[in-house]
């Protein structure tokens, strides 16, 4: 039989399938060999067929194939939508942070390090005054330098909407997190200085969210940053070297990245946006990626009876009900809310969900240093919990009507409908009757954003709403915030408690490392304490990946460092 | 004919108008605010404001339809929300990808579809007939996208044969037997309840037609069967024209859930990408370009039909 000829035109086709170089006649001895005769019969067919390009197993290139769970590419300007996700993949690849996420080791919650600056003080006279020293040498991909000039000029194109940077998609993506922000200067070359509206310990992990858009590059592209998207220069460790929207975003490696460690270890990382799971999957189980995010706990027997692996770690990611402290909730009631956080049997639950999640004691895990001391022990206790129902006036013969609006699929929504409707079952054993309304995720995201307080949220007791605890306003301190300083989008049950305002004011304003998580673990220690909240469980984040990936340390973290990926 | 055309246009002009009220007004009753998927997470009210400005959506909703629709008439199908290209830019691709492969599904489904309906006709109540029959029932009945997860089960999985999902070599141009080879599986679920409905149509219009009196008198005077074959065809295609008109709109239409399934970055997948992101410029655009070629898909069917039979022109 003869060897087929490479296709010339399918040389950059580097994420096709590699068995498939084999031969037709092989493939049915394969098959014949496995005593398959559907399989041999099959193979049959493949001889009408055509073998796969064998340019790839030819390929030197070692190329990196990830199935993302986004529906598109992040916006590749600077600043990427698609939240924790798009950041993750598109704003970590191509551009740096002043500050970043030690994401080198897997046991203990990632923190943040130095990056683009090298080092930061607060004025003591004066703690909204924050000055910055950049790293020096630093280059974007068209070779420029980067100085603290280009950090103002990326500030403006959040910040000032008569700037001629000022780009509204990257304001939508990006600004929110320089909202504590009152201005900025370069004091010189490689010294930034930043005041706040308001003294703000918590800046440093805003900035580790802004990224740095080479401004050369969009002169060079005639200030268009549509033309940008396509060809974008930041300082990071891959170069955008090719975007088909909805289709694939390919980099190749950044050898001149100022961190040598951060030099990827392979030449070519292609996303894929597929947000379908079967569709991941079978991508991953067919040999055209070679990591899927969001691995479904149904595929992981296959995944790994194939030879493959999966990784899984806890990062900072809760499965709660927020839920509603208006006046008319029955959630008012403390017992109740103590109580719907005793009914639940996580540790089945977890069973449920193949061993891919944590059950919670609160926001975040315990060994997290902003977990803090609380009293109230979250546990599966039927008994202790149908006491409190008891002595609120509620019983299984007896109980308290709720409705609950939750989500067929979403971001970190983990298996919603299976968990909501086994949750119900442990409700209603306590004397909790929970209705359930099923919404998609944007009119979800609505609800949340609306607040309990909101019209569309009318007879709603509790949103099923994942969560993100990586930074601290996101994740406990905004969760205080009520009333006229609700923000859109925090403290969905409008909470409200002096005791919890005063411990999250003394968060923000803690500017070292030591005295803000044990500020943060005063704060959620009582905030489990008031059982704010219905804490479910902690997703574990489990990726499927080829056997040919090594190298790949799954952090605690929203974030993973892909750089260090070998393809073998 | 032209009196014929000029009455086929006049109708179509309000079902376009109709099509363009339905477009921007479906996507509004849709649960969930349409300014969540463009505002910043915890955006302050003046933040919220300036957007609403921006994509015009602080204005009532009739006059936001007026600017839609004097754009559109003016080739402006507005910008998407989420990436802030124009949707024209995002629809051409699309619809391009979805087109190849509702080219390669529309050939197996005329070809698998005529062939099997004229069988199932000329083998009547013989084993032939009924299995087609019930082959058709089934492609028509079983959801095509839980079809296309088990061939991709199957083929991509299980064998390695042919690729699971995406597509190949995507904007170079050039059109080789990779992208079939990745368009196989897409393309046969695609072509499924096409097939199913054509050969059923085609089966039961060449009975009706072999009953006509024509037909036996045809036979009656010895023509030879292949002729008669022929005029049987003949009669028969005007209705089944109709059926394939309607067939590969559909089928250009794109299917959301086949190209999600098989990540085909179609018109399909950018519907579903629309959906999940509420970027309603993106989506109006595009349902209102699929539903208009849907009509004009049906326009050009109904200009077809008097040269087949000259007696509709009549009627």
């Amino acid at each position: 039989m003869p060897q087929s000829k490479p296709n010339k035109s399918s040389s950059l086709r580097s994420d096709m399938k590699t068995p498939a170089t084999e031969m037709p006649s092989l493939v049915i001895v394969e098959a014949l060999r496995r005593r398959s005769m559907l399989k041999a019969m099959l193979g049959g067919v493949g001889l009408l067929a055509w073998p796969h390009s064998p340019v790839l197993a030819q390929s030197k290139e070692k190329v990196f194939r990830i199935a993302m769970s986004l529906s598109d590419i992040p916006v590749t300007r600077g600043q990427a939508d698609g939240g924790a996700a798009g950041s993750r993949f598109i704003n970590r690849s191509i551009y740096d942070a002043l500050l970043t996420w030690d994401l080198s080791r897997v046991d203990r919650p990632a923190d943040l390090k130095p990056n683009l600056a090298v080092s930061w003080s607060v004025d003591a006279a004066n703690q909204n005054i924050w000055t910055f020293k950049l790293r020096r040498g630093v280059k974007f991909h068209d070779g420029s330098l980067f100085t603290a000039h280009d950090v103002v000029w990326n500030f403006e194109k959040l910040k000032n909407p008569k700037a001629p940077q000022y780009d509204p998609l990257q304001v939508r993506n990006g600004a929110n997190w320089l909202a504590s922000m009152k201005s900025y200067r370069a004091v010189d070359d490689y010294t930034v200085e930043i005041t706040t509206k308001t003294p703000t310990g918590t800046l440093l992990y805003a900035l580790s969210n802004i990224f740095y858009s080479s401004p050369r590059q969009w002169e060079k592209l005639g200030r268009d940053w549509q033309k940008f998207a396509f060809k974008p220069s930041g300082t990071g460790p891959w170069k955008l070297v090719k975007l088909v929207p909805r289709n694939r975003a390919e980099l190749v490696g950044n050898p001149d990245h100022w961190n040598k460690q951060q030099i990827p270890r392979h030449d070519r990382m292609i996303l894929r946006p597929m947000s379908d799971a079967n569709t991941r999957v079978a991508g991953l189980l067919s040999g055209q990626v070679d990591m899927v995010e969001a691995l479904p706990p149904d595929a992981v027997p296959k995944v790994k009876s194939s030879g493959m692996q999966v990784s899984t770690n806890v990062y900072p990611h809760i499965w709660p009900y927020m839920i509603s402290h208006m006046p008319d909730s029955p959630f008012k009631d403390i017992r109740i809310r103590k109580a719907a956080n005793l009914a639940i049997d996580r540790d089945s639950l977890v069973k449920l969900l193949g061993g891919l999640a944590v059950p919670a004691k609160g926001s975040v895990t315990p060994d997290h240093p902003w977990f803090g001391k609380p009293t109230f022990d979250i546990r599966y206790d039927p008994d202790e919990a149908r006491k409190l129902m008891a002595e609120a006036g509620y019983g299984p013969k007896n109980p308290v009507k709720v409705k609950f609006a939750i989500t067929s699929a979403g971001s970190g929504q983990m298996q919603p409908l299976p968990m909501n409707e086994f949750l119900q079952e442990n409700f209603r054993d306590i004397g909790i009757d929970v209705s359930l309304e099923v919404v998609d995720w944007e009119a979800i995201r609505s609800k949340r954003f609306a607040g309990a307080h909101g019209a569309i949220n009318k007879g709603i007791h509790g949103i099923n709403y994942s969560w993100s605890v990586q930074y601290p306003i996101f994740g406990l301190i905004g969760q205080t915030y009520h009333g006229k300083n609700r923000v859109r989008g925090y403290n969905w049950g409008n909470f409200s408690d002096p005791k919890a305002d005063a411990l999250a004011a003394k968060a923000v304003r803690s500017f070292d490392s030591d005295s803000l998580n044990q500020a943060l673990g005063n704060l959620h220690s009582y905030l489990v304490d008031q059982a704010m909240w219905i804490w479910v469980v902690h997703d574990k984040n489990p990726h499927g990946l080829s056997s040919k990936v090594k190298g790949f340390k799954q952090a605690q973290s929203w974030f993973q460092d892909f750089t260090q990926v070998r393809i073998e | 004919m032209l009196w014929y055309s000029l009455r086929r246009i006049a109708y179509i002009l309000p079902i376009l108008f109709g099509v363009s009220v339905v477009c921007f007004s479906l996507v509004h009753l849709a649960p969930g605010d349409p300014m969540t998927a463009v505002m910043p997470e915890f955006a302050s009210a003046e933040l919220i404001a300036q957007i609403k400005q921006a994509y015009g959506f602080d204005k009532p909703l009739p006059v936001q339809y007026l600017y839609w629709l004097q754009a559109i008439v003016s080739g402006d199908l507005g910008t998407s929300t989420t990436q802030n290209r124009p949707v024209l830019d995002e629809l051409i691709p699309a619809i391009w990808n979805t087109g190849q492969l509702a080219i390669f599904g529309m050939l197996i489904s005329l070809a698998a579809g005529i062939g099997l309906g004229v069988l199932a006709a000329y083998t009547r109540r013989l084993v032939t007939d009924r299995t087609i029959t019930a082959a058709a029932i089934v492609g028509v009945s079983v959801p095509h996208y839980w079809v296309g997860m088990v061939l991709v089960a199957v083929f991509a999985v299980q064998l390695g044969l042919l690729p699971a999902m995406g597509m190949a070599n995507t904007g170079t141009g050039v059109f080789g037997l990779d992208d079939i080879r990745f368009m196989i599986l897409p393309a046969v679920t695609l072509a499924l309840i096409p097939t199913g409905i054509i050969a059923r149509s085609v089966r039961a219009t060449v009975l009706d037609v072999r009953r006509q009196e024509f037909v036996q008198t045809l036979q009656a005077n010895g023509l030879h069967p292949r002729r008669v074959f022929m005029h049987v065809v003949k009669n028969a295609a005007p209705s089944v024209l109709a059926i394939m008109g309607i067939q590969i709109a559909h089928l250009i239409g794109g299917s959301i859930l086949v190209e999600t399934v098989f990540g085909w970055p179609g018109t399909g997948y950018l519907l579903n990408t629309a959906i999940a992101t509420r970027d309603l410029p993106l989506l109006q655009g595009t349902i209102l370009v699929l539903a208009v070629f849907f009509v004009l898909m049906n326009f050009l069917v109904d200009l077809a039909q008097p040269f087949l039979d000259p007696r509709i022109k009549r009627q």
